[in-house]
């Protein structure tokens, strides 16, 4: 017999009472329904959640809560004090600042969401791709070289350019800025998430994955990403308010959402006066529901790593 | 052989955008010479568009352009006609080079101390603390924070010089409003990195070795954790130091941010072009430095399947 053949006649059936010896002490459950548990026991995630849906809630039926539309402009009613009237107050054109206030939330938490959506779908996936590919042979620094070219191309391309030429194909609004954000949105996520799967490759939980015949997608999406999921959460709650800034930004150039429409961050935008003048609801409220959506993200975001992350568990 | 590679490679991606961002500018509608057109006679307009090469088709002022930037011409300004391109940026850089390297160093040295402090307090009170001022530093864009500062800082109780530039006063409002988003991530980002890392089980032995809690937190914690602000602060960076389009010009900095804007709103060609290749070749430079640095946080990091 040769030394390292293995004969079948070595191997020989366990006896009953060691095939006992290992119980599992937990009933068996989906990965799914193991977070949502998780989830639903961390208060802070909760109470992120619930505020975010409130949020979501008011942006759906707020303005119609009240009689007067978020464009309506009533010039004897100028900036008038929140009252039982103007709950928010009005600015200085006389619109109401609550119909605008939810209305505004419809724009920014879609662009927000968005942006988020293209962080995690591109960002993720790309920037994953690369720092796994990386040092993986010729073929490897290859891919690795070629994706982190284009993100260096997209990032240095001007944003405003790339923004008015997407309003000269399309029509200028909502839709265009939505794209002209997903083009270049996702290269930081990309660039951070490369980083973070460099480090982590070395591991030797990826070793043992690749010894045991896992395939290259399986080990990117099951063993690496998940590990990088606390930094992609810090990061989206990053990108988010990027997104709705970015939007005000481009208003206050003409470029964004246009005139009598209103978003959170045209309203902070047009209201900044308002500091010497003190008119402070007009700045006040678009500036509260900002922090307060942020604060819902990070919250939940939170909750959400701590109830996917195993080591955090007790 | 590496570093040579990537050095050409850096060359090739600099023409690339620089290639596109030429054709993106021309295909998109307008004319830097809109606003003269009722005033000037048309033979005039025909020869300042010769002057520009604006008369050629669009692939012979590629050429052109392609054959001046060889030489680091950068070209004329359309809108103020008397000035290079070179001189534009020579002139603007210094200032917003020193503001955002002010900025930088402020976001990441408040940044790293609030979030490793919060990790290593976790769930108490100065991890909700440090928590709290990062939400309120990533919720309050700049444009609002600059107006606020200068309201109190400057005009209510009169501590610090606003609207000129020149003594290193008057920099520190603007570098302040500039470094509070990048310092709420930066303080995010290790928050959440130092408590995976000090979870992790050579943290656990070093301590019961006895190991010094500085020691411990500097040489094992903060080492491993700090991977991903390195990777958030590259392109950060090269955007802080390229000025500033709001920041500038809410403080009336004479640097180079508004350059970036305003040449796109202008047409105003060669600086469009001009700020871009200043812009990316920082861009690609910085990037390449970060992964280089890579390998010096973390050794097992391998960035090319060759020996470096």
């Amino acid at each position: 017999m040769e030394p390292n053949q293995v004969d079948d006649s070595l191997f020989r059936p366990l006896s009953a009472e060691r095939k006992q010896s290992d119980p599992i002490q937990r009933p068996s459950m989906s990965v799914w329904k193991e977070t949502t548990i998780n989830v639903l026991k961390n208060k802070m995630a909760v109470l992120g959640f619930s505020l975010l849906l409130l949020i979501i809630i008011f942006a759906i039926f707020g303005p119609k809560m009240v009689a007067f539309s978020p464009s309506a402009q009533s010039l004897t009613d100028t900036n008038l004090a929140p009252s039982s009237e103007h709950w928010f107050g009005t600015d200085d054109l006389g619109r109401d600042v609550w119909s605008r206030t939810w209305y505004g939330a419809r724009v920014s938490l879609t662009i927000g969401l968005v942006a988020a959506a293209i962080d995690i779908l591109l960002g993720v996936t790309i920037g994953g791709i690369s720092g796994y590919m990386a040092g993986r042979g010729k073929t490897g620094d290859r891919v690795d070289g070629v994706l982190m070219r284009i993100v260096e191309i997209l990032y240095g391309i001007p944003y405003l350019l790339v923004v008015i030429l997407l309003m000269v194909i399309m029509e200028p609004g909502i839709t265009s800025i939505i794209i002209a954000l997903s083009v270049t949105g996702w290269v930081g996520m990309a660039r951070i998430i490369r980083g973070q799967v460099l480090q982590l490759k070395s591991q030797e939980y990826v070793l043992a994955a690749e010894k045991l015949g896992t395939s290259h997608p399986k080990i990117i999406w099951r063993h690496l990403i998940p590990n990088t999921a606390g930094i992609i959460i810090v990061n989206l709650t990053f990108t988010i308010p990027q997104a709705i800034f970015a939007e005000s930004f481009l208003s206050f150039l003409g470029l964004g959402v246009q005139a009598p429409f209103a978003s959170w961050g045209t309203m902070a935008n047009d209201s900044l006066g308002v500091i010497l003048s003190g008119q402070w609801w007009r700045l006040f409220f678009p500036g509260f529901m900002i922090s307060l959506t942020m604060f819902a993200f990070n919250a939940f975001g939170d909750g959400l790593q701590d109830a996917l992350d195993p080591r955090a568990r007790k | 052989m590496y570093i040579f590679k990537r050095l050409i490679t850096m060359l090739v991606t600099i023409w690339v955008i620089a290639s596109l961002t030429f054709f993106i500018m021309k295909i998109i509608p307008g004319d830097p010479f809109a606003s003269d057109a009722d005033v000037l006679p048309e033979e005039v307009l025909q020869n300042i568009r010769a002057k520009y090469n604006l008369d050629e088709p669009i692939p012979v002022q590629y050429a052109l352009y392609m054959k001046d930037l060889a030489t680091f011409d950068l070209g004329i300004s359309i809108e103020s006609e008397s000035r290079t391109v070179n001189g534009i940026i020579w002139d603007g850089a210094p200032a917003s080079a020193l503001l955002g390297t002010q900025a930088m160093v402020i976001a990441l040295v408040f940044g790293l101390l609030l979030g490793i402090v919060a990790a290593l307090n976790h769930n108490k009170m100065l991890d909700y603390f440090s928590m709290f001022i990062a939400i309120v530093g990533i919720s309050v864009p700049s444009f609002i924070l600059a107006p606020l500062l200068i309201n109190y800082f400057a005009v209510d109780w009169q501590l610090l010089p606003v609207a000129s530039w020149g003594t290193w006063q008057h920099s520190i409002l603007p570098s302040v409003a500039l470094a509070a988003t990048p310092l709420a991530v930066i303080a995010r980002f290790m928050r959440s990195s130092m408590l995976e890392v000090m979870n992790q089980n050579y943290i656990k032995t070093a301590d019961a070795k006895g190991l010094p809690t500085t020691k411990l937190v500097i040489r094992h914690g903060i080492r491993n954790a700090i991977l991903p602000v390195v990777s958030f602060i590259g392109p950060l960076f090269v955007a802080l130091i390229t000025g500033t389009f709001v920041i500038e010009k809410i403080f009336a900095i004479p640097g180079i941010g508004r350059y970036f804007v305003d040449s796109i709103f202008n047409r105003d060609y060669p600086v469009i072009m001009g700020t871009t290749i200043f812009f990316s070749s920082i861009l690609v430079l910085t990037l390449f430095l970060i992964d280089i640095s890579y390998r010096f946080i973390d050794p097992r990091i391998k960035l090319t399947s060759g020996g470096d």
